[in-house]
């Protein structure tokens, strides 16, 4: 009845048939007969659909060609894209001076890259330098007016330097708002409460086009008679209006996630309020919300593109507006394809890095 | 095949991918046998009982349930998890449904028992589990201890020949794991075809016909508790019990 | 505090330093602030309106609109006034929403289950579709589309017909138009007697399960008893039912239906870009419900649907129906977006149109907000009272 295995068995490989790209398609593709099927549908679905659009964008195109009638192949016409690029990204930003657009987008992307590597120093500093400090030193840059730099009013501003202006202002903007809309929800002062509840509930059960209506026609009858301000300004302030009031809910939902120990330690320590919520509560609540602030931050930038209903040129309006001139006419799907194409990056690219740091932070928690 | 054996290993062999976790495993149970399956973390143990019902597949050998072949055949496989009950780690009770509701679904939906007599043999077992009182709780409200009772009681519904029990008792606090194995002393006692993978010796040396050592993806050695406690063979099994024994 | 002398009779403290009468007075601030600033904004509207002519309230709503509209639910004319401008564009847009709801959530659930499929192929291509539709700003896809099917579709001369009876060109999609003739009331009746027997035969169904054990196949006989009932009586009362076929008359299409390009390109965008969200809902919800779930139901011998229905869609739900809710109130504020492509909607005709005649600012945009704001208020009474009806019990 006993048994004693002396001999330890070597580890062999697989049989052959469940392994290499026979066994895997067997297992992935055909396993059943309505998968083989499933398989075989979605192969003829593809190539159906794939076919004209390959035929179309590249077999079909032309990529060279200073007006629409140039592009005689049938096909895509990239000659339109390709010409009106610099206007695609600088909108009708004087060409002398779009070095200040490049040198504004170099610091942020040093900046941001510095705070997405893992290992920088000091990443604190860097933060509040690119939270604060740059905003005006893009402002400078961008608006001019100092330092012999000549004035480039908003109006010129367009393109995708537009769309980017308008959701990184838009997100700066409207975290403070949204921090302090957070708290004032959890206050326990029933007051504070209910107008912070009713502010958040109120931007975030309109569309964010009427609060854009709102922003470019009431905001100037709110103001005494004569005075008026720039339509980026105003479009602007609707964003970050409504952007503060979906911030304050992921905030809300970063503070409900610190233990109430925590809380508890920091009165124990004796901190005022406002020092245990600044010292104790919101870094750690901040650095919880990082994905979901990613994340609004992609909705809002896909949501600038609704500026365009109010008459700014940002990425989407400035296509429309190209196609719109007679040498291009017909040449809209075109541009739309390239716009789609650079919304699809930056959310895309966003969305990989959020669902990165959620991954970092559920491992974090879990040691 | 001999009408007395209930469980048939023969030259079972698995892999995950690359790596081999069931070398070559070969078993024969008896009807009312009583096996306990111990060994180190990543040794194949649970891999092995879970291939008995199927859920999961072993690429190579044979597995006999009941004189039933386990192939890819969804009869097969069906009719093997009819007689096999199977008590988990993490009990697994549904969470939506009350502690009856949860002894019934089975019962109901698999076996076309009319209601009335599905909840008259819930009770009977939730009775003999000692939690009757529970029955309209939700799984949610109740101890880890009494979550577990209620998973033996939900397989036992079933009235399975076998069951299996892959470490029953490991999520539980100390003070909750003697009212499960009160429970699963009982169900022995009742001459029941069990499998246990545990690390409870005590119930090993209580209950247990015979005591298998695994590691590394094979049975390395299978003996009567008695002689498998006090003269253990293989140096592994020795080094395996001096830990376990220690505290 | 630690210097605090203990002998001491505790002093008042000063009104600053009493949490209670603190919290009441920096309260009794920011309200007066607030309502300073209310008042700001109030008198400067109101010069402003002063200034410009305008007289404030409703009034204007029984002005004349004195503009058309291409698609009405509603008997419309150009010399009604802004308060049928308004209820048009309030069932444009709910219309446009109901549309986009039902195929949103069937597309969505599709791609949401094949994402989770064992084919490799179909899962990766449902990875794809939600991406890419996600990924994209759902204005963007609207006027793309919108592009696209003005530049592919023929003139009205040479539109694609389908059978003779359903017509597409830049103008619109014209179907026809089912018109009931006398008797057709007992093919309704046959349908509603349908629904009303499938209801109670669920529940007797239910009730010889319990007493005998015997599963009816229930799904199935409700599918022939609602679509075989109405169908036999249609036929047995001679098909009272005729239709109106588009006819192209000169420059256009005269009878049957003509929904406008707008609409159909609203809906499908919308649809297209919920679903991708849906999608991954689906997808979430049903990996919420634990491995051990299934296996445990394996395990007892439950079939691969029977675990399905009984264990894996029951807990699953819980996860998806608020955020299913949440996506039914996005995509219904999305209709807004309607604008771009000059649909009819609420905002198009009337915080659009009807404002730049009117000038009245205010009114409208606060007429438009209201609409928005108590269907989200709808949404969360409804979320809230799902939630805490299948909220699990937990200790």
């Amino acid at each position: 009845m006993a048994i004693i295995t002396e001999k330890a068995l070597p580890s062999l490989p697989p049989p052959a048939h469940t392994v290499g790209f026979k066994a895997w398609a067997k297992q992935n593709l055909f396993a059943t007969p309505t998968n083989s099927v499933i398989t075989v549908l979605m192969v003829l679905f593809i190539l159906w659909a794939l076919i004209p659009v390959v035929q179309w964008a590249f077999i079909d195109a032309d990529w060279a060609g200073t007006k629409r009638t140039d592009c005689t192949s049938g096909g895509a016409c990239w000659a339109f894209t390709l010409v009106r690029f610099n206007q695609f990204i600088y909108g009708f930003y004087p060409e002398a001076e779009q070095w200040r657009v490049n040198v504004a987008a170099l610091i942020l992307a040093v900046g941001l890259g510095l705070l997405m590597y893992k290992k920088t120093p000091a990443k604190a500093y860097i933060g509040l330098f690119m939270v604060i400090i740059y905003p005006v030193i893009a402002f400078i840059l961008l608006r001019g007016g100092f330092f012999d730099l000549p004035v480039v009013e908003t109006s010129k501003w367009g393109g995708l330097t537009l769309t980017l202006v308008l959701s990184i202002v838009g997100i700066v903007a409207s975290l403070p708002l949204g921090i302090l809309l957070a708290l004032g929800r959890r206050s326990e002062l029933p007051i504070i409460r209910s107008l912070c509840i009713a502010f958040i509930e109120l931007w975030r059960g309109v569309p964010l086009i009427t609060v854009l209506f709102m922003a470019s026609v009431m905001l100037p009858l709110f103001l005494p008679e004569g005075t008026s301000f720039d339509k980026l300004l105003r479009a602007l302030i609707g964003i970050t209006l409504f952007e503060a009031a979906y911030l304050a809910e992921v905030v809300r939902s970063g503070l409900q996630a610190i233990p109430k120990g925590q809380y508890e330690a920091g009165k124990a320590l004796g901190l005022s309020y406002w020092q245990s919520t600044g010292l104790v509560i919101l870094p750690q609540a901040l650095k919880l919300v990082i994905p979901g602030i990613v994340n609004t931050f992609i909705s809002l930038f896909k949501d600038t593109s609704l500026v365009m209903i109010i008459g700014l040129f940002d990425l989407l309006n400035i296509v429309q507006i190209a196609a719109a001139d007679p040498i291009w006419l017909g040449s809209q799907v075109e541009g739309f394809v390239f716009a789609a194409i650079v919304y699809w990056m930056f959310c895309f690219g966003m969305s990989r890095y959020s669902q990165y740091l959620e991954r970092q932070l559920n491992t974090g928690h879990k040691r | 095949m001999e009408n007395n054996v209930a469980i048939q290993l023969i030259g079972v062999n698995k892999w995950y991918g690359e790596f081999h976790v069931l070398r070559d495993v070969n078993l024969n149970v008896e009807r009312g046998e009583r096996i306990v399956i111990c060994g180190p973390s990543g040794s194949g143990k649970s891999t092995m009982i879970r291939c008995i019902n199927r859920l999961e597949e072993h690429q190579q050998g044979q597995i006999i349930v009941d004189n039933v072949e386990l192939t890819n055949d969804l009869k097969n496989i069906d009719q093997i998890r009819r007689e096999v009950g199977m008590v988990f780690q993490h009990f697994n009770l549904f969470p939506h449904l009350t502690v009856l509701e949860n002894c019934c679904l089975a019962p109901m939906w698999v076996r076309k028992v009319p209601r009335k007599e599905a909840e008259r043999v819930a009770m009977e077992y939730l009775e003999k589990v000692k939690i009757p009182h529970q029955a309209k709780k939700y799984p949610g409200q109740l101890s880890g201890g009494q979550q577990q009772r209620v998973a033996i009681a939900r397989s036992l519904c079933m009235n399975p020949r076998i069951m299996l029990f892959d470490e029953p008792t490991s999520a539980l606090d100390p003070e909750m794991i003697k009212e499960v194995l009160d429970t699963m002393i009982e169900l022995a006692e009742s001459g029941m075809t069990m499998l246990c993978v545990t690390h409870e010796m005590g119930f090993a040396k209580t209950v247990a016909d015979r005591v298998i050592f695994m590691d590394g993806g094979q049975v390395i050695e299978m003996n009567t508790p008695d002689e498998f406690f006090n003269h253990p063979q293989h140096e592994r099994t020795q080094l395996f019990l001096s830990q376990i024994l220690a505290h | 505090m630690a210097n605090a002398t203990p002998q001491a009779a505790p002093s008042k403290p000063s009104l600053w330093n009493d949490p209670q009468k603190r919290g009441i007075l920096i309260q009794v601030l920011v309200l007066a602030a607030i309502f300073a600033f209310f008042g700001f904004i109030f008198y400067n509207t109101l010069s402003n309106y002063a200034q410009r002519g305008i007289s404030t309230g409703f009034g204007f709503l029984n002005n004349t609109a004195g503009f058309g509209i291409s698609q009405t639910l509603i008997p419309y004319q150009e010399s009604d006034n802004y308060w049928q401008v308004f209820k048009v564009g309030l069932l444009n847009t709910l219309l446009v929403a109901g549309l986009g709801i039902v195929t949103a959530t069937i597309l969505g659930f599709i791609v949401g289950v094949a994402r989770l499929s064992k084919n490799w192929l179909l899962s990766t291509s449902a990875a794809v579709y939600i991406e890419t539709f996600r990924n994209i700003p759902v204005l963007l896809q609207i006027v793309f589309l919108y592009a696209l099917l003005l530049k592919i579709l023929p003139s009205a001369k040479e539109s694609y017909s389908f059978a003779e009876a359903v017509f597409v060109n830049k103008r619109g999609f014209y179907v026809p138009e089912p018109i009931p003739q006398a008797g057709f009331d007992w093919t309704i009746w046959a349908f509603v007697l349908a629904v009303a027997l499938v209801i109670v035969l669920r529940w007797i169904a239910r009730k010889v399960q319990e007493k005998t054990g015997q599963q009816w196949p229930m799904f199935w006989i409700g599918v022939a008893l609602i679509i075989g009932a109405p169908l036999v009586t249609y036929f047995m009362t001679g098909r009272p039912l005729e239709w109106s076929l588009p006819v192209l008359k000169g420059f256009n299409f005269q009878g049957g239906i003509r929904v406008i390009p707008e609409l159909v390109v609203l809906w499908i965008a919308l649809s297209v870009y919920t679903a991708a969200f849906i999608a991954e809902i689906v997808r979430s919800g049903i990996q919420s419900v634990s491995h051990g779930q299934t296996e445990a139901a394996n395990a007892l011998g439950l079939r691969h649907n029977q675990t399905l229905k009984l264990v894996v869609i029951p807990q699953a739900m819980r996860v998806i129906i608020p955020q299913l809710t949440s996506q039914y109130l996005n995509l219904t504020k999305n209709t807004s977006l309607a604008t771009a492509i000059a649909y009819p909607d609420l905002v198009a005709v009337f915080a659009g149109t009807t404002l730049n005649q009117s000038g009245q600012a205010i009114e409208i945009i606060f007429m438009t907000m209201m609409f928005y704001l108590s269907v989200s208020l709808l949404i969360s009474l409804f979320m809230n009272w799902y939630n805490n009806k299948m909220a699990l019990v937990e200790r």
